[in-house]
């Protein structure tokens, strides 16, 4: 679904983070996944699961998982919990300045289990 | 004598503070003469357009007290104090560069060397402004200056009349009798205050009528009626001869020209106003014969650099005796001192008061002496209303009016002056329809504000280009409404209109989620009985929701049901301040609060704060709430530092919550000695009292042990100053962003009563507060202010004290410290986990440099220096995870 114009060889390596249970719905976490900080979102309508980075790319701050979750229009966001810029949680664009995004990762629930795509390097 | 209030920014000339970005600038020196509502207003304006960039600005008054709403005067009887009548921001003589100095009278004026006098020193000038207002002038009457005669005009004047009053009284053990010598709007006014005072009161007038300056033969009638159904008696076509006193040299009697004689123990003098230009006349300057000094319409004297403004100034030929046009004078110098070319026009002289309770409104050519003008009358003696417009020849344009007994369409009607009235006059004059055609035909050039001269086209403005959507915007941002009030509907009407038009939404929607405001909201959990925000959302709401309806939702849910924070569906609500109990900082940590009510704490309670700090590596710092704050704590290590706390007995402060923070304190009785109740026991009972109640806004409370005021209550939303008899309470009060003093709401009430009236106050305000919508907003969005919130919270005059009262004993009885419960529960602990995968791992970007003593977040340059670590070097504390 996400194409990586850069790196179109390497399908990202899918990494087992925590049980689908351990993620209460519609409140984020943060994990580490291959050495980088992840934000994960539970949304409670859907049941599906959206990871983004958990750095805050306003602040530096790692709290992206921190925010709250919502909706702007028919857009899913998370509202970083520093200074309230929305992010869309489906592309990691941020609404309120079209130039800053999220990373975003795919995600894959496998028997429960929540797995977080990070793309290959090298 | 002289009291320095402020001292300015004199340091330019002191070479061990030069201060180099201002030194090679020149400045010069502006003396104000006078220390009046004018004056006032003159600082204010030279303040915002930053003239005390290049002015000095010394202003002297004679009286001791800074400026004051003397229009208010009368209403002084009804206040706690003189500081009651202050006007406006208080800070305005915190400005740099401005100075005040009460109780200090300019003494005399050398134009020719620019200088004056002040305590018998010499100051000198680039530029002096006369203000010196006028003093109440006693008709030359034999025996006016006996013991029991007064003047109204100053605070002073009208202490020196309660006492008077007050020890007559007592002395006669009968009601005193008064007698007010003119029945104009001053002499009115003084009635009005001797009724107060509980005095049997006559009023004197010369002329055949009452105000006949603003009132014509028919409005006279009407307002002696309504003055005499108040139980005033009315003297008209009288003179008084002379005052006779009694063996001890006493006021006992007044004799008149005309009629009996008339018994009295008091008497004041309202007979009208002198200019005080004894300044002016002292320096050779040009005085019109019949005193004030004369001004051209720069308002500038016969010498150059020296100004006159309001009532000692003769500008246009005449002296203006009302507040209006002064401040348009103050506006004139203002912009002059700048370099500016404004001149004063003719001002307007229309008013309106409330006069002993009754409405009376004077406006244009209220008397008809326009050539051909047309008089259109209603008159109800019987109500005691008359109402009269004055018409050109042709019925169309509006010329002027008097109304008395039902000024309501004086809002309305007053900025038509010299405008077509649009309709049949009749609708305006009509009982019913008082409010008349809408402001649609008002034209721009209309002025609405007479105090501020702000027009319809101003007004306008404020809502299109410069985006205020409420009355307070607008009266921010024009001044509209500001002095006397009276224009306010108007404001209201041309805001709505506008809006309207501009295609505004005058919605108080919480969010895109919900199409109803908070109180809104909150009535329907409260009926409904909802207790899930899903269930809110499904019912009420649209989409996913957000970040302002889900605290909202939260708060709402807390308030309502003494639940835990983070219980199932609530923990997704919540901000992670709330979600995690904990402020966060810049950068992902967070710090600590433990209670300390009342501000009082054992050092034990200090040393186990300390060793936490000390253990886990925390910034100390105090607040200004009296509690200590614990910065930098991560989150994992929240449940570690809290299980510390909550050992020693320490409970959450609830610093992340828009909630109670802290009732601060003075010491007290119980070690000052000058305290004369316990205020740390208040303050301490307030705190556990009110401890966890989730509320619209943060909550604070002050209570001082006496009117020293050392815990500075009256910047709280609630604050309580001890009296010998009990408690004052103070509603309103907040420091932040719009500071505002809180207003008295209630004296001397036992603790008791005290804590009915915090209780329904606070619990009124959580119902019906909007979102984020502090106390002193909140008392003046509510329909009829302070005095209906009074009437709910002591009178219960909207039949819901008894349920405000069970759900604050709800509250009080269901508390639970949110702290210690978690602690208790794993599956809450959860929460607090750094990474889901790796619960215990710290956030490696965390980097920290020390600072005095301690630790502070690295920068971003110096993250590149810094040999970054999740912690300085701390005992590392195992978590419980």
């Amino acid at each position: 679904m996400t194409t990586f114009l850069d790196a179109p060889d390497a399908p990202p390596t899918l990494v087992p983070v925590c049980r689908l249970d351990d993620l209460h719905p519609d409140r984020g976490a943060a994990a580490l996944v291959d050495g980088r900080q992840v934000a994960l979102f539970r949304l409670a309508d859907t049941d599906e699961v959206r990871a983004v980075s958990h750095r805050d790319p306003f602040t530096g701050a790692n709290v992206i998982a921190r925010g709250l979750v919502g909706s702007r229009g028919d857009v899913p966001i998370i509202v970083s919990p520093l200074h309230k810029q929305a992010f869309d949680l489906r592309t990691g664009r941020c609404l309120d300045d079209p130039d800053v995004s999220l990373d975003t990762y795919t995600v894959d629930v496998v028997d429960g289990v929540v797995h977080v795509g990070v793309p290959q390097t090298g | 004598m002289s009291e320095v209030l402020q001292r300015g920014n004199r340091r330019r000339r002191d070479p061990t503070h030069a201060l180099p970005s201002v030194v090679d600038m020149e400045r010069s020196t502006l003396v104000v003469a006078g220390a009046g509502m004018v004056a006032r207003r003159l600082v204010e304006a030279l303040v915002e357009r930053d003239a005390t960039s290049r002015w000095d600005v010394e202003v002297y008054g004679e009286e001791v007290h800074a400026p004051y709403d003397r229009v208010a005067l009368t209403s002084y009887f009804g206040l706690s104090g003189p500081e009651e009548l202050l006007l406006g921001d208080a800070s305005l003589w915190d400005t740099p560069g401005v100075t005040l100095h009460t109780g200090t009278a300019v003494e005399s004026v050398d134009a020719a060397a620019r200088t004056v006098v002040v305590g018998g020193r010499e100051r000198r000038y680039d530029a002096l402004v006369l203000a010196t207002g006028s003093y109440a002038a006693v008709p030359p009457v034999e025996g006016a200056d006996l013991r029991g005669c007064f003047v109204y005009r100053t605070v002073d004047d009208l202490d020196a009349l309660r006492a008077w009053v007050s020890e007559r009284g007592e002395a006669l053990g009968r009601p005193v009798r008064g007698a007010v010598v003119g029945g104009g709007l001053l002499g009115l006014e003084a009635a009005g205050a001797l009724t107060t005072l509980g005095t049997d009161t006559t009023v004197v007038e010369f002329a055949d009528r009452l105000m006949p300056v603003q009132v014509d033969a028919g409005g006279g009638e009407a307002l002696r009626r309504l003055v005499e159904g108040l139980g005033v008696a009315v003297r008209t076509s009288t003179a008084t001869s002379r005052v006779v006193a009694d063996d001890a040299g006493r006021v006992t009697r007044m004799e008149f020209a005309t009629g009996d004689p008339l018994d009295v123990d008091v008497v004041v003098f309202a007979t009208g106003v002198r200019p005080r230009d004894e300044l002016a006349r002292g320096a050779g300057l040009a005085v019109h014969p019949r005193g004030g000094v004369l001004a051209d319409a720069a308002c500038r004297t016969s010498d150059p650099a020296v100004y006159a403004v309001g009532e000692v100034a003769c500008v246009s030929d005449r002296v203006w005796g009302l507040v209006g046009p002064g401040y348009t004078m103050a506006e004139v110098v203002a912009d002059r001192l700048l370099g500016g070319e404004a001149t004063f026009a003719d001002a307007d002289l229309s008013t309106k008061l409330k006069l002993l309770g009754v409405d009376v409104a004077s406006f244009g050519d209220a008397f008809g002496t326009t050539p051909d003008s047309l008089e259109v009358v209603y008159a109800d003696p019987v109500q005691g209303l008359y109402k009269k417009l004055v018409l050109s020849d042709d019925a169309s344009t509006l010329l002027g009016g008097v109304l008395v007994g039902d000024a309501s369409a004086y809002g309305s009607l007053r900025p038509l002056v010299g405008h077509p009235l649009g309709g049949d006059p009749a609708a305006w004059l009509l009982p019913e329809s008082a409010e008349g055609p809408t402001t649609g035909a008002l034209p721009d050039a209309a002025t609405v504000c007479s105090c501020n001269n702000v027009t319809a086209g101003t007004v306008r403005c404020a809502v299109t280009e410069q985006g205020c959507t409420d009355v307070a915007g607008v009266k921010a941002c024009t001044k509209a409404g500001t002095s006397c009030g009276s224009c306010v509907p108007m404001v209201k009407q041309l805001l709505q209109a506008q809006l309207a038009e501009a295609g505004i939404e005058v919605g108080n929607d919480l969010c895109e989620h919900f199409s109803l405001s908070r109180a809104q909201l909150f009535d329907v959990v409260r009926v409904s009985g909802i207790r899930t925000f899903s269930e809110l959302l499904a019912a009420h709401g649209r989409g996913r929701g957000c970040d302002v309806c889900r605290p909202v939702a939260a708060s709402i849910l807390a308030s309502l049901y003494q639940e835990h924070v983070l219980d199932g569906e609530r923990a997704a609500l919540q901000d992670t301040n709330d979600h995690v109990m904990a402020n966060m900082q810049k950068d992902g940590t967070y710090s600590v609060v433990p209670r300390i009510p009342g501000g009082e704490v054992t050092p034990e309670g200090l040393i186990v704060i300390g060793q936490v700090a000390q253990d886990f590596g925390l910034y100390t710092k105090i607040t200004g709430g009296q509690r200590i704050d614990l910065f930098g704590a991560r989150i994992e290590q929240l449940p570690a530092i809290w299980s510390r706390l909550v050992d020693a007995g320490f409970e959450s402060g609830h610093a992340y919550g828009k909630s109670l923070r802290t009732v601060k304190s003075c010491v007290g009785s119980t070690w000052c000695r000058f305290g004369v109740q316990d205020s740390v026991g208040l303050a301490v009972a307030l705190e556990l009292r009110y401890r966890g109640l989730r509320s619209p806004h943060k909550i604070k409370l002050g209570v001082s042990g006496c009117a020293r005021e050392c815990a500075e209550a009256r910047g709280k939303d609630v604050g309580v100053i001890a009296t010998d008899q009990g408690w004052n309470m103070y509603v309103g009060g907040n420091g932040g962003f719009t500071p505002r003093h809180a207003q008295l709401f209630a004296e001397d009430l036992t603790t008791e009563q005290l804590v009915r009236a915090i209780d329904r106050f606070l619990m009124y305000y959580v119902r019906t507060a909007d979102r984020l919508q502090r106390t002193a907003p909140w008392v003046e969005s509510v329909e009829g202010g302070i005095d209906a919130i009074r009437a709910v919270v002591l009178d219960d005059s909207l039949g819901i004290a008894a349920d405000l009262d069970a759900a604050m004993d709800a509250h009080v009885g269901g508390y639970r410290d949110e702290w210690a419960a978690t602690l208790e529960d794993p599956e809450k602990l959860r929460k607090f986990a750094s990474f889901v995968n790796a619960p215990d791992v710290a956030d490696p970007d965390l980097a920290y440099v020390p600072e005095r003593g301690q630790k502070r977040p690295a920068t971003a340059e110096e993250r590149g220096v810094v040999i970054g670590g999740p912690t300085l070097p701390v005992r590392t504390a195992g978590g419980p995870l």
